[in-house]
């Protein structure tokens, strides 16, 4: 028994934060295209190529920011293609999607074995890594400045863009036009703004959102590009999406949540519990949350209808 | 005579396989209040939508002040000067009404920012200028459909329209609400020198409100009258194109057994709001009870209700004496019921079916159509289908032909055609005539009269309020769920009942306003 309480320690806190971060990032992608009213799958193939290209660059080039410019740039055209098939030629948004993700992920493993000669794993100390940050002010903070402190820049910048979503799409014309086009894109367009304009815009978003979330994966997270190293983040990023009902901060709120369990299976790995079983509890976490917000949601249709026939 | 503030010259537009306007040209004068009349698919709205950039004419040309339109955009339009209220509302319902009306135009803070606060202030400015009272903080979704007309008139205003389209703007309103809107048309005419174009088809409402009338049919335009020139039977025949007799209904028959019995019924909508809050009423053989509800009052819950669509929160319906609670559509319907849904499109056929299937849906597993319930009878089927496709005259289209190319009307005929001959006792009838023409109208409303003087009881829910008194026994008025009075048929005046479908209980007296 003394062994499960050391699963709860600092170390689990920090690794939270840090495997939560992707998947804010590409959730706040997610829920861009989700307020334009485009159901969007494609978050997992964006994440994958981000990933890669940010590797690729930052090994070819020395430059970790080389890297992540470059992950943004295809983020942008992956979004651009992606809105094209889907918006303006109106495709099924979720064969689009699903396509977008078999196609990345052979793409990847593909490039992987063509330009740098390896399966599976391209690890190498010419990848530069993004840097850390360490603020002094931070290390006055008993507990909370050292779980904050010393994080991958990522971290800090999601922070802001978490924020800077929120504002962009409540507290800006654009935003309430973005929301507009996903609501009711007739009143949209009788107002004279182009939807499609509009839904293009959100899968750019979405799509350096998500070069952002594979950047960091590949450079901040860890410093190697793997087969798949996406891992479902992007479908878990869609989930959080549902979850916080595409508004910012609750949607980052379900990502730190996902990120403490998976975090929290991690650390009972360390304790002897197989890692069969701990890495399926952000799955399982995800399946219980849908069924969680359908039920409840029921169940208060069901009060709700019960104290007006008697109220 | 000055120059026309709108001038169609030579316009036509060609949609695949339709023609919509054909080689119209027409002008407005500034400050008259223009009304475009005719059928359904008629091209009024068309026409206006090409005059609001919606569309690109295919050929002729348009001019607005004098200006030839150059880009079909409702940019351009909108900076020209041209405000539409279309028919179905352009509002984001989850933004307030003040978001809603600077939409493209919001004011801003340091470039990029929203100004929330001051679009607020300046919507409040504008509906003080124009008397036209709104909260500019209240959340579209949940205000009266008037209320959301309002805010579109608004809108258009706020960008600094003079021409403004009004899109059949009295289909959702009450006889109150559209007297209203009337005299806004009138005060902003008359104080602000503005120019109206009404789309409708209701010709006492032009007689009621224009200077001018341009009358329309199968896309072309017919004739431009002024209104003292012409008179509702005039207009009628102009838009059919032959004489239109709203012949007396004949009624015949006994009232029999109640076949239809609610007793106590709640029904909750589908966000779980209580929709039918403890309704009772019965519907006897022989009679038709109609019901007169603006929309969104519980109408289409208590329909679904009784035909099994959906679950009843408590009380009891029965039908034909047996309980129906817990039974699917098609149990209700065996125990002798038939369906007319509101809404053809989504419950009423299916588009992607022929107009045989669709008139057999619902016995394709009689003998006479299917061995054993597996193998369809093609000829038996198809000489059902060419038979009753002959008796209910459903023109421009073979049997084969997809249900979902018909026109709106023809669409309505297939569904009527394929309930009505179940012969059943009991019909069960929502919005029979929406979106039908003249003719066809008679058409349905003559075939509805004949079931129920062969002795069939007919629950009839329509927001044409004119149908509802004309076909009904009875009629009870619903509001919010509940049934606020009954009338029987002959002694209802309009205004009267319209008090009661906006939920006055007691008749108040009736003000300027």
């Amino acid at each position: 028994m003394d062994n499960f309480f050391d699963v709860f320690n600092m170390g689990l806190l920090q690794n939270t934060l840090r495997s939560a971060t992707p998947v804010i990032l590409a959730a706040m992608g997610g829920l861009m295209t989700e307020h334009a009213g485009i159901m969007n799958i494609g978050m997992e193939g964006m994440i994958l190529m981000g990933a890669f290209v940010a590797v690729a660059f930052s090994f070819t080039l020395s430059s970790a920011a080389m890297g992540v410019l470059m992950a943004v740039l295809i983020g942008i055209l992956v979004g651009l293609f992606f809105a094209l098939l889907v918006v303006k030629l109106k495709s099924d948004e979720f064969i689009i999607g699903m396509a977008l993700n078999t196609f990345a992920a052979g793409l990847t493993v593909y490039l992987l074995r063509s330009i740098f000669g390896v399966k599976g794993t391209f690890s190498d100390k010419g990848i530069v890594s993004l840097p850390t940050v360490h603020l002094e002010f931070l290390d006055k903070i008993p507990f909370l400045g050292p779980l904050l402190n010393d994080n991958s820049i990522f971290v800090y910048i999601t922070w802001i863009l978490v924020f800077a979503a929120w504002v962009f799409l409540y507290r800006t014309p654009y935003g309430f036009w973005m929301r507009a086009a996903g609501e009711h894109p007739e009143s949209l367009k009788t107002a004279g703004i182009s939807p499609i304009k509009m839904k293009f815009l959100a899968s750019v978003l979405c799509g350096i959102f998500c070069g952002f979330a594979g950047a960091h994966l590949s450079l901040g997270y860890l410093t190697m590009f793997s087969e798949g190293m996406s891992n479902d983040r992007g479908f878990i990023a869609f989930a959080c999406v549902i979850f916080g009902m595409a508004n910012p901060p609750k949607v980052f709120l379900a990502a730190l949540l996902f990120g403490f369990l998976q975090a929290l299976g991690l650390r009972l790995q360390s304790v002897g519990v197989p890692a069969d079983l701990t890495s399926i509890i952000p799955y399982v976490a995800t399946i219980l949350m849908l069924v969680y917000i359908v039920v409840s949601g029921e169940r208060k249709r069901k009060n709700r209808v019960k104290r007006e026939i008697e109220g | 005579m000055q120059e026309a503030i709108v001038r169609f010259d030579h316009v036509s537009m060609q949609f695949p396989g339709v023609l919509a306007n054909d080689d119209v040209s027409l002008e407005i004068q500034k400050g008259e209040i223009f009304a475009l009349v005719g059928e359904n698919g008629a091209g009024k709205s068309t026409l206006m939508n090409l005059l609001y950039g919606i569309h690109t004419p295919t050929s002729g040309e348009m001019y607005v002040k004098g200006q030839r339109i150059e880009k079909y955009e409702p940019s351009a339009a909108i900076a020209s000067g041209i405000g539409m209220v279309h028919q179905h509302f352009m509002l984001v319902p989850s933004f307030t009404v003040a978001q809603n009306i600077v939409m493209s135009r919001e004011p801003r803070k340091a470039g990029i920012f929203y100004d929330l606060r001051q679009a607020e202030r300046e919507v409040e400015k504008l509906t003080d200028e124009y008397g036209l009272h709104v909260d500019p903080k209240a959340v579209v979704g949940e205000i009266s459909v008037g209320l959301q007309q309002r805010v579109e008139i608004l809108k258009t205003l706020y960008r600094g329209a003079d021409i403004l389209i009004l899109d059949e703007p009295t289909a959702v309103l009450t006889p109150q609400e559209t007297e209203e809107l009337f005299q806004v048309i009138r005060r902003i005419v008359a104080e602000r020198n503005m120019t109206v174009i009404i789309i409708t088809h209701k010709l006492y409402e032009v007689m009621a409100i224009a200077d001018r009338v341009g009358v329309m049919r199968q896309g072309r335009l017919i004739g431009v009258e002024k209104k003292t020139n012409v008179n509702e039977r005039i207009l009628a025949s102009m838009m059919v194109g032959r004489e239109v007799l709203f012949d007396q209904l004949e009624r015949k028959g006994e009232r029999g057994s109640v076949l239809i019995d609610v007793k106590e019924a709640y029904v909750a909508d589908n966000r779980g709001l209580m929709a039918v809050n403890g309704m009772s009423f019965q519907v006897h053989g022989g009679e038709i009870l109609g019901i007169a509800a603006i929309e969104g009052n519980g109408q289409s819950e208590l329909i679904e209700a009784i035909t099994g669509m959906r679950p009843l929160e408590k009380g009891e319906i029965h039908v034909q004496g047996q309980s129906i609670g817990g039974m699917t559509p098609g149990q209700v319907r065996s125990l002798g019921l038939a369906h007319i849904p509101e809404d053809r499109i989504a419950t009423g056929i299916s588009v992607q079916s022929t107009i045989t299937e669709n008139l057999i849906i619902g016995k394709h597993r009689q003998s006479q159509f299917s061995k054993k319930g597996i193998h369809l009878r093609q000829s038996t089927i198809a000489r059902y289908g060419k038979e009753l496709f002959d008796k209910f005259d459903l023109r421009g289209a073979g049997t084969d032909t997809k249900a979902g190319s018909l026109s709106g009307g023809n669409m309505q005929k297939v569904v009527v055609a394929r309930e009505f001959s179940f012969d059943t006792p009991i019909l069960v009838i929502s919005q029979p005539t929406r979106g039908v023409d003249i003719g066809a109208i008679e058409f349905i409303h003559h075939q509805i009269m004949e079931k129920r003087n062969q002795g069939c009881g007919i629950l009839l829910v329509s927001a044409d309020l004119d149908e509802v008194l004309r076909l009904s026994d009875r009629v009870i008025t619903i509001y919010e769920g509940r049934i606020t009075k009954e009338f029987q048929a002959g002694a209802i005046d309009k205004m009267e009942i319209s008090y009661y479908m906006t939920g006055n209980r007691e008749k108040e007296g009736r003000g300027d306003a």
